[in-house]
């Protein structure tokens, strides 16, 4: 399987050389790639049919413990023949449907890759892997829907696309990292076993919701559908591929795989059948109002894959059937239906329904397709789709608690796939009609060929479904209950209840067929209520977000210094309070009450000094009053620095006072007075904020006082810097030998600022140069 | 002392962080100063007051010999008080400088670059 996804990516990265070679033959490289690979996942089948399961292990980050594992089982060996099978077709009809299109090599880059990627995600062996190549997935995504990157709907269409899988990828990932942790494994191989150890953890709860987030994004479930009709902006080829057939059910695997795991709970089932059975409504509901045949269709994609999620959520042997069933029979008509309307659009130029009349017998080939897909999605006898439709009954009538509900659901879409069907296969082609749309052009067989197929293989499994289809579903319904099953698959049920509720289907969806056209006429009155849909909220949200980063920019980044600091300042008490609060350490002030005495007289003298200054300072008038002001503060803490013990901190701290008096007197005495600029209550306010951080800085500085010292580098400079260093002034010796290279740092920024004040001075501004 | 000094520091904290929130410039270089002060003496009393003591080996020792105060911040110290002097300096013709190009001292007017004022006579040449 390594080989298989390196090959893939290197043929992907190569197709844009292999267009400027091959030109518009480019396709049958790309074909026979993807059907190389079906090859050798159909050489897997007899192995996986016997029941074994295939793994291979490549080491990664092995550091990290993280190796790209696969991991073959019936269920991934389903998908990567669904992905590779498709993919041989769309390969090909992509070929005709883009023929001429100077990128046609790009295009092929991202078909590849995402086909590569989307093999990746269902053989991953490892919740890395599979988390790796799923991004890849919604990357490859994104670039494909966006691939008419001229049109600002495609980019939108594309962008929206990515935002919501790509947010839904983030939760998938913290997800599969809870769910490793509350396995212990992240492998799949030991993953898979420890289902009850998984279920009754407490990271259970957490680790569901998150990977459900991702699922329900990847596969367009309510409230995340919305998407996916937008998404139908991408040339129609991958509109059939990756927005019916594979990607979107890359939701539907993960939570398939991860069934044996996490399934079976109530929250499981309910949040599944909720969720699922909501989604399969709305997208059946939504399909009938549309008019543009690729909406319609992927309303009903989105219906059908409400019904997959909610039959994993009934997760009875019956459902999971159903569900592996129906996953196949509606990859094949719906695949085939989206080519029939891309082939439609390519021929006419449109996609309206209305416009659209008597193209039957101009599009023989086209038309043949559509009717033998539409027959299968509407669930008619020999087709593969009725046996899915005929499960999809019997599983919804044997769930016991909610019987009456899935079954409601289940027969509202059956009834509206009907009548899609109708207007995709019958209406459009063979509805008696005055006029017929002209066709642009015909269709060539690269267009008609590959549906053709899809649709004759959907009449084919349905015809004889025991000998191509049960094996493989079979196991793949296996892995997900975890123990063997039988199967079986057969045409004919008899005459019974499902027989019955099946015909029923038939009829009243012929009915509803019948007033399609009054249908459409409702649609307005209906548009109010979408205005609340989660598509119109996404929306709002992506446009209010520069708004309020505007907002919020303009609150912090307001341009005026007092309110940077202001901010800094609080920022910094808050997380002092953060930190200092719950362990709320007392200052045992009263046991240092006597230490207070020990104070001598010219000590006491000098704090006067400063606090007369500061005062003085404050209600000083005069710019030279202040400038001397603050020399006397200055020079007070310098007579302390050397009562403490600081001679050389004292002799520095005159000097740079001294010199900072001169430099102001110098330089500053040219300025204007002081002038009150600002009113009392913001003075109010900055004498809080300022009394409040000096009261808290003299509470930390009391706080750390409270503990002793362990200062080992005192100890070892005054042993060492005489016997190593060669002086006897220890600070002096630090300063020049220990950190020579502070020093040198030190004396680099005074130079500096040196230059910028030169720099300052010799600046003179032209009036020429002024803008 | 040692407690008496930590409210000195956080009463130098206070004000000069009350001149820095000023909006006339002088006082905003006057609120560094002392912001600096506040800065170089929490360093210092954080690290412990030893009255007399210098960290000065004795002629007649090879190693120093308790009590001397701890070497360590007041290295620290230094390099601040040093560093602090060439912000100082620099703020100081900057603030010349804008008051020259803008004749303003208020911080709030610095909001565009229109109101630069080319003076008739540089001063400094």
């Amino acid at each position: 399987m390594l080989i298989v996804v390196l090959l893939g990516f290197i043929l992907a990265f190569a197709a844009p050389l292999l267009h400027r070679v091959a030109g518009k033959y480019t396709y049958v490289p790309m074909a026979l790639a993807a059907l190389a690979a079906f090859v050798y996942f159909c050489s897997c089948l007899p192995a996986i049919l016997e029941g074994a399961l295939i793994t291979q292990t490549q080491a990664w980050v092995p550091s990290l413990a993280i190796n790209l594992d696969f991991y073959l089982d019936g269920l991934s060996l389903l998908f990567a023949l669904l992905i590779s099978g498709f993919g041989t077709l769309i390969m090909v009809y992509a070929g005709g449907y883009l023929k001429g299109d100077p990128l046609l090599g790009r295009f092929y880059l991202y078909l590849m890759l995402f086909m590569v990627a989307m093999l990746g995600v269902v053989t991953a062996g490892n919740i890395f892997s599979l988390f790796v190549f799923w991004e890849l997935t919604s990357l490859s995504s994104y670039m494909l829907i966006g691939f008419k990157h001229q049109k600002e709907e495609s980019r939108n269409a594309a962008l929206q696309a990515l935002l919501i899988t790509g947010g839904g990828g983030l939760a998938l990932m913290a997800g599969l990292l809870l769910l490793g942790n509350a396995s212990g494994s992240y492998s799949f191989t030991e993953l898979l076993n420890r289902g009850e150890m998984v279920r009754a953890h407490a990271l259970y709860l957490p680790a569901l919701v998150l990977i459900c987030i991702g699922a329900f994004t990847k596969s367009a479930q309510f409230p995340f559908h919305f998407w996916l009709p937008n998404a139908m902006a991408a040339p129609t080829p991958v509109s059939a591929y990756l927005h019916s057939a594979t990607m979107v059910k890359a939701g539907i695997y993960l939570l398939a795989r991860l069934t044996p795991v996490m399934g079976g709970t109530d929250v499981w089932q309910y949040t599944l059948m909720l969720v699922g059975g909501s989604t399969t409504v709305l997208g059946a509901f939504l399909a009938v109002q549309h008019t543009d045949l690729k909406a319609i269709l992927a309303y009903t994609t989105i219906s059908a894959l409400g019904m997959l999620v909610t039959m994993t959520g009934i997760g009875s042997a019956p459902a999971l059937e159903a569900m592996v069933v129906f996953l196949l029979a509606h990859a094949l008509y719906k695949g085939t239906l989206f080519m029939v309307a891309g082939n439609v659009d390519h021929a006419t130029g449109t996609r309206e329904i209305n416009k659209l009349q008597g193209l039957g017998k101009k599009m023989l080939p086209t038309a043949l397709a559509g009717a033998l897909a539409a027959l299968s999605m509407a669930g008619v006898l020999p087709f593969f789709g009725f046996i899915g439709k005929e499960l999809l009954y019997e599983a919804a009538l044997e769930e016991s608690t909610t019987r009456t509900a899935m079954f409601a659901v289940t027969f509202f879409s059956g009834l509206i796939f009907v009548a899609v069907a109708l207007v995709v296969g019958y209406r459009i082609f063979w509805r008696k009609t005055g006029r017929q749309t002209p066709l642009e052009h015909g269709n060539t067989p690269l267009l008609y060929l590959p549906p053709l197929m899809l649709s004759g293989l959907g009449l084919l499994l349905g015809l004889i479904p025991a000998m191509l289809a049960t094996p493989i579903l079979r196991r793949a319904a296996e892995a997900m209950l975890g123990e063997e099953q039988v199967f079986e698959l057969s045409l004919w049920h008899g005459f019974n209840m499902v027989l019955f509720i099946s015909l029923l289907t038939l009829l009243l969806g012929y009915l509803l067929y019948r007033f399609t056209d009054r249908l459409h006429a409702l649609v307005p009155r209906l548009s109010r209520i979408y205005r609340f849909g989660p598509g119109t909220l996404f929306y709002k949200a992506v446009k209010a977000l520069p708004d309020a980063a505007g907002v919020l920019t303009r609150s912090i980044q307001t341009g005026y210094l007092r309110n940077y600091i202001t901010i800094i300042i609080l920022t910094l008490l808050g997380f002092l309070a953060y930190a200092l609060i719950p362990n709320s350490p007392s200052l045992e002030l009263a046991d240092r009450l006597p230490l207070i005495m020990n104070i001598r007289v010219y000590e006491f003298v000098l704090i006067l000094l400063i606090m007369a200054a500061l005062y003085m300072l404050h209600n000083s008038k005069s710019r030279l009053t202040s400038i001397a002001i603050l020399g006397i503060i200055g020079y007070s803490v310098a007579v302390f620095f050397i009562l403490f013990g600081a001679p050389d901190i004292a002799a520095t701290q005159l000097l740079i006072e001294t010199l900072t008096v001169v430099l102001f007197v110098l330089v500053l005495h040219k300025l204007p007075s002081f002038h009150n600029l600002t009113s009392i209550q913001t003075k109010i306010k900055y004498i809080m904020v300022s009394l409040l951080f000096g009261g808290t800085m003299t509470y930390v500085l009391l706080l750390v006082k409270q503990f002793p010292l362990d200062s080992r580098l005192k100890e070892y400079f005054g042993q060492a810097s005489y016997l190593q260093g060669q002086g006897r002034n220890i600070v002096n010796v630090i300063l020049v030998d220990f950190r020579a290279m502070d020093t040198l740092g030190e004396i680099t920024v005074l130079a500096v600022a040196a230059i910028g004040i030169l720099a300052l001075f010799k600046l003179q501004l032209d009036k020429e140069e002024k803008p | 002392m040692e407690v008496l000094l930590c409210f000195v520091v956080g009463i130098l904290f206070s004000v000069g962080l009350y001149f820095i929130l000023h909006r006339h410039f002088f006082k905003l270089i006057l609120g560094l100063m002392l912001f600096g002060l506040a800065t170089n003496l929490f360093i210092f009393v954080i690290g412990r007051l030893t009255r007399g003591g210098s960290p000065i080996i004795a002629e007649t020792s090879e190693v120093a010999l308790e009590p001397f105060a701890d070497p360590v911040p007041q290295a620290l110290l230094l390099t601040a008080i040093v560093i602090g002097f060439g912000i100082q300096a620099f703020a100081i013709v900057l603030i010349r400088r804008v008051h020259q190009s803008f004749g303003t001292t208020d911080l709030d007017d610095l909001d565009t670059t229109e109101k630069i004022e080319t003076p008739e006579k540089p001063e400094f040449e």
